[in-house]
């Protein structure tokens, strides 16, 4: 199976402009309405920043809790929620470590990130100001995270 | 109507009455938003003879048409009132949470009338707002009522503008905060605030904002990052605002020691290079800016560790070098005290220095400073006078609380003639005399002593002008910057951004994606003057007149000598012509007063016009 791709947010770079959530409601809503954005921006004062979306958690625990068996596994690992079978009553985001699901007040059904499938990347990281957004593997993060230590010792050594 | 929700709030504090009101598409098409909406409504509200701390003043909160959108650095608010420091109108721009998010409450803006019995803040909910109890709240810092409201909401949120304890005892110079580290600095609209019992206002809102051409604005939007990471921003990007420290030092227009030089000996203590090395501990942006101007400091030890304060260049430099200080850590402190406290750093900068100037010339007695060794440079006497200040406390807070104008005048003894002042409102971090153009612009400027305006230190700056002189042919250049200025502050959109637009016709295209107003730049541009005319003829209302519109009298009466300038000095005979050349260019008479003829071309009310 192909390796899962997230969005992942370097907190470095993430400085808190939210245009993610703009870009995400204008693409997927075709409105301007950042709380229906499927990332979520939090600041915690005074400094820091990180974006949030689904992490394709192994073990979901969004699709643990919904009673109605509403929100499903596809084959890219992100959760897709069946509108004829949820009826909003929000477990879901309860369950969810991340905050990444929302309640839709007009349809009364809980959404999510689906990585705008139909992209390939999805929005919010192609429009990024700081290029602090990437759509990646969890083993791509961890090769360049051992890359980059690994270049800091080169760099302390030379 | 795209680009506005058409309605406002109205608050009446004395009766505790709210209502919505519609916002006329006329008026919409004749002031575009921000600033051409507190000029509208404080013209049409605020009489003459009116006391700016009376409960018949009124306190405005607009934002423009953009704000809400994609469109870049375009979360912008502005807050208006007949100013308590200056007698004419008064306003000022804050970014932050609070534009987008009343628009997406349903509303363009507030309007508050009246006083309250008691302190309360108004909590604005989509389409909705009330007034609440803020008791409690009163005392409290702007960073303590800012999460004391989310707490008691249980909404983390809900953005706050609030007032801390210096616009609660009426400081002249209180201002207004929002998420932290964005002000409504000048003109003492926290002031108004705090005479009205109104310690803050509360919004969240979930609804849409909408546009005239979604599609088309997202493009224009995209394409206008990929600008804003581009050359035109690199240094708001890299060192902030602070990157202008040492540019102003080799172009000796940095002022220090109250303005008596243009260079500063320790300046490379306090750059912005040096500032990024050594305080720096976070870059943030403001909602929908790609920018991401804002540089955060942390104070990593000495008596002030742990301090962690937004530096921009303007309190960096006031507090700094205009201190003759150079311990960023004090200039960290002093910063989060004015933040914290509700005071502008640019009017707490220069009115300490005028104190400190005044202690060094012998005219305030040890006693006069509560026995602060206030000279030049002393770093922990600045923090602690600006602490003073905010909480006009001892006999030195007692002085200086509301500004160095009003505290010459008490004091007297000749120290009017280093109150660094325009209109009352103390003058903003560039040297008058190696900056002349610039020092016309402030000096001409509605708010008073105000470099945002026009941008007419441009010019100087880049050399297309001969900065040591002044004409009348200046006066055009002071003008047509603050046509399209007003424009920017009425849309509103960061300053910051105006370099990324290749020309005026993007601005049109701009406005057109937005509200669907499909207007030439000609007619932009008038819509900027009559903007600008509608704030003049408020000011007209209370009195403004020609010797309104001069300098402190330091950069007509004291050559200046530093490493760059060798004795700079305005002549007052340019001046006069420069001014005379603003006013013709305006077409306002030798008072400054507008003509009836330009007032009736813009349909403005032309019965105070000449």
């Amino acid at each position: 199976m192909e390796a899962k791709k997230i969005i992942v947010c370097d907190t470095e770079k993430c400085t808190g402009c939210e245009i993610c959530e703009y870009a995400c409601s204008i693409y997927k809503e075709k409105r301007i309405n950042w709380s229906r954005s499927r990332i979520r921006h939090v600041r915690i004062e005074p400094t820091f920043d990180i974006a949030i979306a689904c992490r394709k958690c192994e073990e979901p625990l969004c699709i643990k809790a919904c009673p109605r068996d509403a929100v499903v596994v596809l084959s890219d690992g992100s959760v897709k929620i069946d509108k004829d079978k949820c009826n909003g009553c929000g477990w879901c985001i309860e369950a969810c470590n991340f905050g990444a699901l929302k309640l839709d007040w007009e349809k009364k059904c809980a959404f999510t990130c689906d990585f705008c499938a139909d992209l390939g990347t999805p929005m919010c990281v192609e429009v990024c100001p700081y290029e602090a957004l990437e759509y990646t593997t969890l083993d791509q993060v961890g090769h360049e995270a051992g890359k980059k230590a690994f270049k800091r010792i080169i760099e302390e050594l030379s | 109507m795209k680009g506005y929700t058409g309605k406002y709030l109205r608050v009446d504090l004395t009766t505790g009455d709210i209502r919505t009101e519609r916002l006329p598409e006329e008026v919409a098409r004749k002031y575009l938003g921000g600033y051409g909406f507190v000029g509208w409504t404080l013209y049409e509200e605020v009489p003459a003879g009116t006391d700016p701390l009376s409960p018949e003043n009124v306190v405005c909160l607009w934002t423009g048409p953009v704000a809400g959108t994609p469109v870049p650095v375009s979360s912008k608010y502005i807050m208006g009132a007949l100013s308590p420091a200056t007698g004419f109108i008064g306003f000022g721009i804050a970014s932050g949470g609070i534009a987008s998010e009343l628009k997406a409450a349903g509303f363009d803006g507030i309007v508050v009338t009246g006083k309250a019995p008691s302190p309360q803040y108004i909590l604005v909910q989509n389409g909705r707002a009330e007034l609440r109890d803020a008791s409690d709240l009163w005392g409290k810092t702007t960073w303590e009522t800012e999460e004391l409201i989310r707490e008691e909401l249980s909404d983390d949120e809900v953005r706050v503008s609030s007032i801390g304890p210096a616009g609660e005892l009426l400081s002249v110079l209180a201002n207004v905060t929002n998420d932290r580290n964005r002000q409504v600095g000048r003109s003492g609209i926290g002031c108004v605030m705090g005479s009205k019992n109104l310690k803050a206002i509360a919004i969240r809102g979930t609804g849409d904002v909408e546009v005239a051409d979604l599609d088309g604005l997202m493009e224009f939007s995209r394409d206008l990052y990929k600008r804003c990471r581009g050359p035109a921003t690199e240094k708001y990007r890299v060192f902030g605002t602070p990157a202008n420290m040492l540019v102003h030092n080799r172009l000796g227009c940095l002022p220090s020691y109250n303005f008596q030089k243009g260079t500063f000996e320790k300046v490379e203590d306090v750059s912005g290079e040096r500032m990024l090395e050594t305080m720096v501990k976070k870059i943030t942006a403001c909602p929908s800016c790609p920018i991401a101007c804002d540089h955060i400091n942390e104070v990593k030890e000495g008596p002030w560790a742990g301090t962690v304060s937004s530096m921009d260049y303007e309190s960096l430099e006031l507090l700094g070098p205009n201190c003759g200080v150079s311990d960023l850590n004090a200039i960290t402190k002093a910063v989060e005290l004015c933040d914290t406290l509700g005071i502008d750093t640019i009017s707490a900068g220069v009115t300490v220095s005028w104190a400190m100037e005044a202690f060094e010339r012998g005219l305030l007695t040890s006693e006069d400073v509560d026995g602060l060794d206030l000279r030049f440079g002393n770093g922990e006497a600045m923090v602690e006078a600006v602490r003073r200040m905010s909480l006009r406390e001892g006999n030195l807070g007692a002085l200086i609380a509301d500004g160095s104008a009003r505290a010459a005048e008490k004091l007297g003894k000749g120290s009017e003639k280093f109150a660094m002042v325009n209109k009352k409102l103390e003058w903003g971090a560039y040297s008058l005399r190696p900056l002349q153009t610039a020092t016309l612009g402030f000096a001409t400027s509605v708010r008073g002593a105000c470099y945002l305006r026009s941008g007419s230190y441009q010019p100087d700056v880049k050399g297309t002008v001969d900065r040591y002189h002044l004409d009348s042919s200046r006066g055009k250049v002071v003008f047509e910057g603050e046509n399209l200025y007003a424009i920017i502050d009425s849309l509103i959109i960061c300053k910051f951004t105006r370099g990324i637009y290749k020309d005026n016709t993007e601005f049109t295209k701009l406005i057109k994606l937005v509200t669907g107003f499909d207007w030439s730049v000609e007619e932009m541009i008038k819509t900027g003057e009559r903007i600008h005319n509608q704030a003049k003829l408020f000011n007209v209302r209370f009195g403004a007149k020609r010797a309104d519109d001069y300098p402190p009298p330091r950069a007509f009466e004291e050559k200046l000598y530093d490493d760059v300038s060798d004795g700079a000095i305005i002549i007052r005979a340019e001046y006069d012509e420069a001014l005379s050349g603003y006013y013709e260019e305006r077409r306002w008479d030798e008072e400054g007063i507008p003509t009836k003829a330009l007032l009736e071309e813009l349909g403005l009310d032309a019965t105070l016009g000449v």
